[in-house]
C-alpha cells in the first residue's frame, strides 16, 4: 500500500478500523457457509447423500427408521414459489409499467410509499393473515383438500414478492432514456406499442433480474409458508393440498430436535441446500443484470 | 386500423391500472383486517401487563420489552459496522478489486434466507461461543442479518454526495478523513439515519432466526441479563396463532399482538419515508 506511506498516523488508524469493519461482511458470508458445512457434515457419515436427494419420504421423527428424503420439502418449496411467481409476475409487471410509464406524479407519490409499506410488513403478519383470513376465502372458492394448502402460501407469497419486483423493474424501466420513447412515438407508434417494443426490450435485463430476485426471496421465506401451508410432509403435486417447505421444516423441527442428533445435522444439510439454491438464484439475477445490461 | 390500436392500448393500460389497484387493495385489506381485529383487545393493560394463564390472559409487556432489547442490540452493532463499511467501500475502495469483493459479499449476504441466519446463530452464538439460548445470541444473529441492508443504504447515501464537495475540501488542504468527517458525512446523515431506522424495523419484525436462538413462549418476567431467555412480539404472534392452548379463544390476543407489531414496524418505516422525503427536497445537487 504505497499510497499510505505518507499518511499521518491518525488517518492510518482510521483506515485500518474501516477496513476491519468492512471485512466483517466477507467474514459473515464465509461463516454462514462454513457453519452450514460443519453442521451438515456429520449427517453425511450416517445417511447416504443419494438417499437424501432422491428420497420421497420425509419422516425424521420416526423412532426406529427415520427417513430423510428432501424431495417432499423441495417440491413443497417449488410449488409454493412457482405458484407465487405465476401470480406475482403479471401483476408485478403491470404495476411496474403503470408506475414507470403511465402514472402521474401525484398518484405516484401515494403509490410508491404504499409499495414500501407493503415491503415493510413483517412476514409473520402475512402468515397470520393467510392462516386466519385467506385460508377461509380459499376454502369457500376452491374447496381444497386441506384448509391450509400450497395455494394459500403461494397467494400470500405473491403479495410479498410484488414490492421487490416492482421496485427493481421500475428502476430498470426508468433507466431507459426518454429519447428512445420519443423516437418510437414520433414514428407513429402508440404508447402501448412503445412500451411493448421499445421500453420492455430495452429494460429486459432489469425486469428479468427483478423476477429472479423476487423468486429467490420466495424460496427463502419462512414464516409465511410455515403458517399458511399446513406443513404436511407427504410428496404430491396438488396445489390444493398441504405441503411443507424446506424453510418451514427447519423452523418447526428445531423445536423438538435433540442437540447434536442425526436429525439435527440433517436439518443443517437442508439449510445448506437452501443456501446454495438462493445463492445460485441471486447469482443468476446478478449475472442477467450484468450480461444483458444496455448502457445508454 | 388506428381505432383498433387505440382500443388495444386502452384495454392494456386499464389492465395495468387494475394491477396497481389490486396491490393497493391487498395492502388496504391486510391492514384493515389486522387493525379492526386488533383494536378490540388493545388496551393500556394489554401493553403493560405480564401474560397470565399460559398467555390466554393479561398482557404482552415482556414481548414488547424483548423486541426493544433486540432492536437496541441491532442498533449498537449493525449500525456502526454498517456505516464504517459503507464509508470504506465508497471512499477508499470504490473501483478496486477488493471493492468488488466487498460488494459481492454484501449482495449475497442480503439474499441469504432468514432461517439460515438462524442456523448460523444456533451454531456460532448459541453453541460454539456458549451464549446459550439468549437475548444476546438472537440479537447478534439479527445484527448480522440486517448488516447488508444497513451497508447498502448507507453506501447509497454517501455515494450521493457529489465529488465536488470532496474536491473542494481537498483543495483547501484537508486530509481524507477530515474531508469525510466534516464534509461528506453531514450531507449523508439523513440517508444513513433512514437506513438505520429501516434496518432496525426489519430486525423487529423478523421471527424465524429467533426460533433457533432462544425466544421463549411465555415468561412472567423481563429478561434480567443479555444471557437470559426472552419473549418477542413477532414470535408471540406466531406462537399464539398456531400453538396456544385454545386457538379460537385467544384470537383477539393474536390480532392485538399483530397490531402492536404492525404499528411498531410501520411507524418506524413511515418515519423513515417522511424523513427521506424531507431531506431529499432540501439538498438538490
Amino acid at each position: 500500500m504505497r499510497k499510505n506511506r505518507h499518511l499521518p498516523p491518525r488517518e492510518k488508524a482510521i483506515q485500518l478500523a474501516l477496513t476491519v469493519a468492512t471485512w466483517s461482511s466477507v467474514l459473515a458470508l464465509a461463516a454462514v457457509f462454513g457453519e452450514l458445512l460443519l453442521g451438515a457434515l456429520p449427517a453425511l457419515s450416517s445417511i447416504s447423500i443419494i438417499d437424501f436427494f432422491t428420497g420421497t419420504v420425509w419422516n425424521p421423527s420416526h423412532p426406529i427408521y427415520p427417513l430423510y428424503g428432501i424431495l417432499p420439502l423441495f417440491v413443497g418449496t417449488m410449488m409454493v414459489s412457482f405458484g407465487a411467481a405465476l401470480i406475482a409476475i403479471p401483476v408485478g409487471l403491470g404495476c411496474s409499467i403503470w408506475l414507470a410509464e403511465l402514472a402521474g406524479p401525484r398518484v405516484k407519490a401515494i403509490f410508491k410509499p404504499a409499495i414500501e409499506i407493503l415491503a415493510g410488513i413483517p412476514s409473520v403478519i402475512f402468515g397470520f393473515f393467510a392462516l386466519v383470513i385467506l385460508s377461509e376465502w380459499i376454502a369457500v372458492v376452491f374447496e381444497p383438500v386441506t384448509k391450509l394448502n400450497a395455494l394459500n402460501g403461494a397467494i400470500m407469497l405473491a403479495v410479498m414478492m410484488i414490492p421487490i419486483m416492482v421496485t427493481v423493474a421500475e428502476d430498470a424501466m426508468n433507466a431507459v432514456p426518454m429519447s428512445l420513447r420519443e423516437a418510437s412515438l414520433a414514428l407513429g407508434a402508440t404508447r402501448w406499442e412503445t412500451v411493448r417494443h421499445v421500453v420492455i426490450p430495452a429494460s429486459l435485463s432489469g425486469v428479468v433480474a427483478a423476477v429472479v430476485l423476487a423468486f429467490g426471496r420466495a424460496v427463502g421465506e419462512t414464516m409465511t409458508v410455515l403458517m399458511a401451508t399446513g406443513n404436511a410432509t407427504a410428496l404430491h403435486f396438488d396445489i390444493l393440498r398441504s405441503v411443507q417447505t424446506m424453510t418451514a421444516a427447519i423452523a418447526i423441527d428445531f423445536g423438538e430436535v435433540e442437540f447434536g442428533s442425526e436429525h439435527y445435522h440433517v436439518l443443517f444439510l437442508v439449510g445448506l441446500v437452501l443456501f446454495v439454491m438462493t445463492f445460485l438464484i441471486n447469482f443468476l439475477a446478478d449475472w442477467v443484470t450484468r450480461r444483458f445490461k444496455e448502457d445508454y | 386500423m388506428m381505432l383498433n390500436r387505440r382500443a388495444t392500448e386502452m384495454a392494456v393500460f386499464t389492465l395495468f391500472r387494475g394491477c396497481a389497484l389490486l396491490v393497493v387493495l391487498a395492502l388496504v385489506v391486510l391492514l384493515g383486517y389486522i387493525v379492526s381485529g386488533g383494536l378490540e383487545r388493545l388496551s393500556v393493560e394489554f401493553l403493560t401487563a405480564m401474560p397470565r394463564r399460559a398467555n390466554t390472559e393479561g398482557g404482552i409487556f415482556p414481548a414488547i420489552v424483548g423486541t426493544f432489547y433486540l432492536m437496541l442490540i441491532v442498533l449498537s452493532i449493525s449500525v456502526p459496522i454498517g456505516v464504517m463499511s459503507a464509508i470504506y467501500m465508497v471512499e477508499y475502495e470504490q473501483n478496486s478489486l477488493m471493492g468488488k469483493v466487498f460488494k459481492l459479499a454484501v449482495y449475497n449476504l442480503a439474499g441469504v434466507p432468514s432461517i439460515v441466519y438462524g442456523l448460523l446463530g444456533l451454531g456460532i452464538f448459541v453453541a460454539f461461543l456458549g451464549f446459550g439460548f439468549s437475548l444476546i445470541s438472537a440479537g447478534l444473529t439479527l445484527s448480522i442479518m440486517t448488516l447488508p441492508l444497513m451497508i447498502s443504504s448507507a453506501r447509497e447515501a454517501i455515494a450521493a454526495v457529489p465529488s465536488t464537495v470532496r474536491e473542494a475540501s481537498y483543495a483547501l488542504g484537508a486530509t481524507k478523513w477530515q474531508t469525510i468527517w466534516h464534509h461528506v458525512l453531514p450531507y449523508a446523515l439523513p440517508g444513513i439515519f433512514t437506513g438505520m431506522i429501516l434496518s432496525v424495523s426489519r430486525a423487529a419484525g423478523e421471527t424465524a432466526p429467533l426460533m433457533l436462538t432462544g425466544v421463549a413462549m411465555s415468561l412472567q418476567r423481563l429478561p434480567d441479563s443479555f444471557f437470559d431467555s426472552f419473549m418477542a412480539l413477532p414470535y408471540h404472534v406466531f406462537y399464539m396463532a398456531t400453538q396456544s392452548s385454545d386457538l379460537l379463544a385467544t384470537r383477539p390476543i393474536q390480532y392485538a399482538t399483530a397490531l402492536v407489531l404492525l404499528l411498531l414496524v410501520l411507524g418506524m418505516n413511515l418515519f423513515a419515508i417522511v424523513l427521506r422525503k424531507r431531506y431529499r427536497d432540501r439538498y438538490r445537487w
